[in-house]
């Protein structure tokens, strides 16, 4: 226990040191995320007007944040399975980082979902004992329960894998492993749970579709690696963590895969969709063509499409064995898929409304700047976390300096 | 997550991090200090809007009640006198809020005739009159319960309908007219998502949301195939002249900002033995209200002898709410 408190008031110092771009950095998201909850508190005041839902567009921007940062959560089991199914050593030096970054935007989402509820102050009606869960009939409760399961599992394996490696000990197997596999088909349940969000809803018939959690899943694969290999270029680059280039090639296979699923899924929903046009259509017709005069969604979809393919081309041709097109690839991709999951799979859903109305959606100001803040405080979390755990990890940070790393390695 | 993965020219390197080994100094005490106190100020800042809160809009009261159904008679007396007492403060008129609860034997049905709704909405003012909607003016429909859509003859295709016509002029060459409010649902999809049961079936059959439970996360509006359900996005305004103060918990008490709220075919008339609002205005007589268990009840006999539409059927919500033709 003692131990522990050294510990944590040594992370606590480390968490304070670094050189001046550590600082800028750190402060330049402290700013933004105060700059956020600061949105967030007028908000809280005036209530949702400050957004721009409305009666018939009753989710917006929060619910399609939520939903995309889900996936990027999820694809973090992109670097377990290769790590600990098919045992690739060059896969477990980086395992963590997928680890950490689940926990990071696991929080991200758990903000999201907090700042879209009218009532915060009665949070507590979803936690069991004070509240009245709605189990097993809502899906809400259900995506509640998975959510902080994985962030549990996350934030154990994660944990106890790095106090181990502080105290050069190896970490018992039954403590982790056990955990490692729960937590594979945890983050594929994180994903389906909230596909199923939508698709249960028999009332809306974009979202009433099976193929929606298999595309959830297959984009989800493609825009959290995206972000693990940007993450792992800066790690080298700036913190000078040696991160060889093979799990990033790695990373490049499962994307171009899961991305040639999403595109051929992409296909046939537009297909299922537009050669027999039904009523059933109307919001597919709304995103992609406009509808009745109304075509907010339309330019924001094509540049989707356009990112996606171009993302996709790129992986797919040998030009992405290069680093700085592999970049632009994960870019492209991981924006691609941000629009097409969020707003494009979201706002759809209520137009038209079920009466028929058709009302757009567009986010207000202080409704952007609240996400932005929950972006800049999740990548405040994510770089705390590797600011940390990278001297761990290297050996620099651990219980008795006096001895030298490479005599007691795991 | 081997030896090799330390570079030398780390910056976090063994010699780097030296300090954080050491024993607390004062000067490292007053820095960690220092940081706290602007960490603090900075989040104190960003929250200071919270000080524009009125005074009781979350109180410790409120977050401490209980769910409607988890209340003891008197625990619940109490609250609709505090809540009696708000509404005085808030808008200076005192409602009487009571608590009607469901009558055995009964279950609600209501039908509408299609052919003799003519879109004058006035059913859609009588419901403002009668349950205390937020509303900017008087011609501010959006948290109307009821929604009358203008139909083009020829088709029951709501996607080419309007309801935002001009309702002077009704009825109009060519079009008919469609209101929409809460079907009541058998098989609700709204009950089913809440995920703090915040919504549910009352035993006469009408959907019921509990104002001062709902989270105000909105899954129930994204669930429902009526677009029956609205969000109080802001506090309600209600000119204080405009106010009913016959108010019943479960349905139209002024609702608190951020809840969803929805028709609850007027059960505080209903469950007393007077129709709802919309029904007693109809100029046409095209609504007709009563109890599905009781045999002889006009609702009963246009289901048993009309030709009777249900809306979305397909979605298989099994409504309350049913529409007919006569003619």
């Amino acid at each position: 226990m003692r131990d522990y408190l050294t510990f944590v008031a040594r992370v606590a110092r480390l968490s304070f040191r670094g050189g001046w771009p550590f600082y800028a950095w750190m402060g330049a998201l402290t700013v933004l995320s105060l700059i956020g909850l600061n949105a967030w508190a007028r908000q809280f005041v005036d209530g949702l007007q400050t957004t721009g839902m409305t009666n018939q567009v009753s989710w917006g921007a929060y619910i399609a944040n939520f939903t995309f940062l889900v996936g990027v959560a999820a694809a973090a089991v992109m670097l377990v399975i290769p790590a600990y199914v098919y045992r690739k050593e060059h896969m477990h030096e980086v395992v963590l980082f997928g680890e950490l970054m689940a926990i990071a935007v696991i929080v991200m989402c758990l903000l999201f979902v907090m700042v879209d509820l009218g009532r915060p102050d009665r949070f507590h009606h979803m936690i069991p004992p004070f509240g009245m869960f709605n189990w097993p009939g809502s899906i809400l409760s259900w995506d509640v329960i998975v959510l902080n399961g994985y962030l549990l599992l996350n934030l154990h394996i994660a944990g106890y894998l790095l106090y181990c490696r502080y105290r050069q000990q190896k970490p018992a197997r039954a403590f982790y492993i056990p955990f490692v596999f729960i937590s594979i088909a945890w983050a594929v349940s994180i994903h389906t749970v909230t596909a199923f969000l939508y698709v249960g809803l028999a009332g809306r018939s974009y979202w009433h579709h099976p193929l929606v959690p298999s595309r959830f899943l297959a984009s989800a694969f493609v825009a959290g690696p995206a972000l693990l290999i940007l993450t792992f270029q800066i790690v080298r680059r700036a913190m000078r963590y040696v991160i060889d280039d093979r799990p990033i090639f790695t990373l490049r296979m499962i994307m171009t895969v899961a991305m040639i699923i999403n595109m051929f899924l992409l296909g046939c929903e537009l297909f299922t969709e537009f050669y027999s046009p039904t009523q059933h259509a109307a919001a597919a017709q709304y995103l992609y063509f406009g509808l009745h005069g109304h075509r907010g969604l339309v330019p924001w979809i094509w540049t989707a499409i356009a990112l996606d393919v171009a993302g996709l081309l790129l992986l797919v041709t040998p030009l992405s064995r290069r680093i700085p097109w592999l970049n632009v690839a994960c870019v492209a991709c991981f924006v691609g898929i941000w629009i097409e999951k969020g707003m494009g799979l979201i706002i759809p859903g209520f137009v038209p409304s079920p009466l028929g109305q058709v009302v757009e959606y567009l986010p207000t100001w202080n409704e952007a700047i609240v996400c932005m803040g929950i972006w800049a405080f999740g990548a405040l979390l994510f770089s705390w976390m590797l600011h940390v755990a990278i001297p761990i990890l290297d050996g620099s940070l651990r219980a008795e300096p006096g001895l030298a790393s490479s005599t007691s390695q795991p | 997550m081997t030896a090799m993965n330390h570079d030398p020219q780390n910056e976090t390197g063994p010699r780097a991090l030296e300090p954080v080994y050491e024993p607390w100094t004062r000067r490292s005490f007053l820095k960690g200090a220092a940081v706290g106190l602007a960490g603090a100020a900075g989040v104190a800042a960003a929250l200071h809007p919270l000080l524009a809160l009125e005074e009781g809009e979350v109180a410790l009261a409120d977050l401490l009640q209980k769910h409607y159904r988890q209340l003891t008679p008197e625990d619940l007396r109490r609250i609709m006198d505090s809540l009696e007492a708000q509404c005085e403060r808030e808008h200076g008129v005192r409602p009487a809020i009571r608590d009607p609860r469901p009558l055995d034997g009964v279950e609600f049905g209501y039908a509408l005739n299609l052919a003799r709704c003519i879109g004058c909405r006035r059913c859609v003012e009588a419901c403002r009159q009668e349950n205390n909607p937020s509303r900017d003016d008087e011609d501010d429909i959006e948290m109307a319960y009821i929604r009358v859509l203008e139909m083009n003859q020829g088709a029951i295709n709501l996607e080419t309908s309007n309801v935002y016509y001009d309702a002077e002029t009704v009825p109009r060459e060519g079009k008919y007219y469609m209101p929409a409010q809460c079907h009541q649902c058998r098989q609700a999809p709204c009950t089913k998502v809440c995920p703090v049961r915040a919504t549910w079936q009352e035993p006469d059959g009408l959907v019921v949301i509990d104002y001062n439970w709902c989270i105000g996360c909105r899954y129930c509006m994204a669930a429902c195939p009526y677009d029956a359900r609205r969000f109080n996005y802001r506090k309600p305004a209600i000119p204080p002249d405009a106010i009913n103060p016959d108010q019943s918990y479960l349905s139209n008490r002024i609702r608190p900002k951020g809840v969803v709220d929805k028709c609850t075919f007027c059960l505080h008339r209903t469950r007393a033995g007077k129709y709802p609002a919309c029904l007693e205005v109809c100029p046409t007589g095209a609504r007709v209200f009563g109890n599905l268990r009781d045999p002889g009840s006009e609702i009963r006999y246009v289901l048993e002898h009309k030709r009777v539409y249900i809306l979305k059927e397909e979605v298989g919500t099994a409504p309350r709410f049913y529409y007919f033709f006569d003619r």
